[in-house]
């Protein structure tokens, strides 16, 4: 695989850009791997990834229904945090947020990450108090937030209206270091990094049994035939429950639709992302222009891609009131994605009842901050049988009741 | 959009006026009921990728719940039923069985 780099770009312009390899390579699939990864999305590809470089576990597939990141990892709003109010939560999305920090040089490929800054802001007296005590647990968790006060919010995101009748704005909380990255090119890097250690991807394939000996996983039947495998990672987001039916247990999962819209280009107008948690609007600024808006969840499970026009509305019409300035944008595209809710909102990381089968579900409505630590304790629990960022993640905290309770802090916007 | 009668006060509602309220027809496990047990009930749930019954509120008409039959890879809906039902009702059945021939059938 040769590098990305300025003298690879200088080469090519003098060659007509004829040189250029394909990123990842599609090979016919073997009849048996070490690990078989279904879903090539961000976490199914990070995971393959840290299996590689962290543990040297090379012989791996990433098994895709559709196309690579063609799922919920090109369908978000791209953005990128870790104040999140439990000790377990800011810990894996703040070990994906270091990792974020330095994809691009990792990867060697641009993932566009952008330190942007992060405004979450506080429009009830009860969010201002929520946002505090973040506040508090972030400086114990050792990720850095602060409390800023409506005219520093002014400041920083001047198109904000910060005395609605309404929806007034109290205050925020600000992560400095969060932003956004380009969600395709995750995708795509991780996947070119999988290929250069060997990794098989093989998309157009689709899972369709799981085989099992003696209560031990022995490889998937797909499509494409039939893989050995020696263990198995479900990585599949809406469709894990589909999946975990087919290996034999059942999942503390109901499907979701989460939408998202975005406007027509303007000129640069918002550099830092701004999230408003009770009228269920968050908003950004694309690097092409447009506003990327995402808004809530329907209720109930349902499995089409795409949103409803009433959730569309009411997300703008709250939004319209705290940025005046978008009430005359025309919005360009909406669409939706599958998201995999769990009972305590918490993403899922576990062993399950069946032998050597693992699953990393439940991200619910915000994976995509959290992909780069998803894979790398996705990794170290399948290669060593135990990770610390995963330990809190596992399937029989339902059991045991012991929740991870962010529903309060981050239930939908994300 | 989604639009249910209810069964309580026949209005055809549409989905702002409804309030989803998860799977329905789940068996109540308690007090002395096994771990296993009450997790499945507390936390384990179908998410079928197709027919689903599930229950509904009423929340900006009558208020009053009510239990429908709906298929959520095309959110065509067979059938609403009152609440006051241990099972979806037999000809509810035969009829998601006519449009979706290969559906398993109910449990």
């Amino acid at each position: 695989m040769k590098r990305y780099s300025v003298f690879a770009l200088a080469r090519e312009a003098m060659r007509h850009h004829m040189g250029w390899e394909r990123a990842w390579a599609s090979p016919e699939p073997k009849a048996h791997y070490d690990v078989v990864i279904v879903g090539a999305g961000g976490h199914g590809l990070a995971t393959a990834y840290y299996l590689g470089k962290n543990f040297g576990i090379t012989n791996v597939a990433v098994i895709e229904k559709g196309w690579l990141g063609g799922g919920n990892t090109g369908r978000n709003t791209t953005i990128i945090r870790s104040n999140y109010l439990q000790d377990p939560s800011a810990a894996i999305y703040d070990k994906a947020l270091k990792l974020y920090e330095n994809l691009s040089q990792d990867l060697n490929y641009n993932v566009m990450f952008s330190p942007r800054g992060l405004l979450m802001l506080a429009q009830t007296h009860h969010e201002v108090r929520g946002y505090l005590r973040t506040v508090q647990a972030n400086a114990l968790q050792g990720v850095a937030t602060e409390w800023i006060e409506p005219a520093k919010v002014k400041e920083i995101v001047p198109i904000i209206n910060i005395d609605g009748p309404r929806y007034p704005v109290l205050g925020a909380l600000y992560q400095r270091r969060g932003g956004t990255a380009r969600h395709d090119a995750v995708a795509w890097g991780y996947a070119r990094a999988c290929s250069a250690m060997g990794m098989h991807i093989l998309q157009k394939t689709e899972v369709t049994g799981v085989r099992t000996e003696a209560g031990k996983v022995a490889g998937v039947e797909t499509s494409r035939g039939y893989i050995g495998c020696g263990k198995l990672a479900m990585i599949v987001a809406g469709h894990s429950g589909q999946l975990a039916e087919m290996a034999g247990f059942r999942l503390p999962i109901e499907a979701v639709a989460l939408q998202a819209l975005v406007s027509e280009p303007v000129k640069p107008c918002m550099d830092v992302v701004v999230m408003a948690n009770t009228v269920h609007g968050y908003m950004s600024q694309s690097d092409k222009g447009e506003m990327v808006i995402g808004g809530g969840t329907d209720g109930f499970n349902n499995f089409t891609q795409r949103g409803s026009f009433h959730h569309v509305e009411e997300t703008l019409r709250a939004l319209v009131e705290t940025f005046p300035m978008i009430s005359r944008l025309k919005m360009l595209r909406q669409w939706g994605g599958i998201v995999d809710m769990t009972g305590d909102r918490s993403p899922i990381l576990s062993k399950t009842p069946v032998e050597n089968v693992f699953i990393n579900c439940g991200w619910g409505t915000g994976g995509f901050k959290a992909i780069p630590g998803s894979g790398w304790a996705m990794a170290e629990l399948m290669a060593k049988g135990h990770s610390p960022l995963a330990a809190e993640f596992g399937l029989n905290r339902f059991r045991e009741g012991r929740f991870i309770d962010e529903s309060v802090a981050a239930g939908v916007a994300h | 959009m989604l639009i249910l009668e209810c069964p309580c006060c026949g209005v055809r509602a549409e989905e702002s006026e409804l309030a989803p309220g998860g799977e329905a027809h789940l068996k109540r496990f308690g007090a002395g009921a096994s771990d296993e047990d009450f997790e499945a009930y507390m936390f384990a749930r179908k998410n079928p990728k197709g027919v689903h019954f599930e229950r509904w509120r009423h929340a900006h008409g009558c208020g009053k719940w009510f239990l429908a039959a709906r298929d959520t890879a095309t959110l065509e809906v067979f059938g609403t039923y009152p609440a006051q039902t241990k099972a979806p009702p037999a000809e509810l059945i035969a009829a998601i069985k006519a449009k979706r021939p290969h559906w398993e059938g109910y449990e």
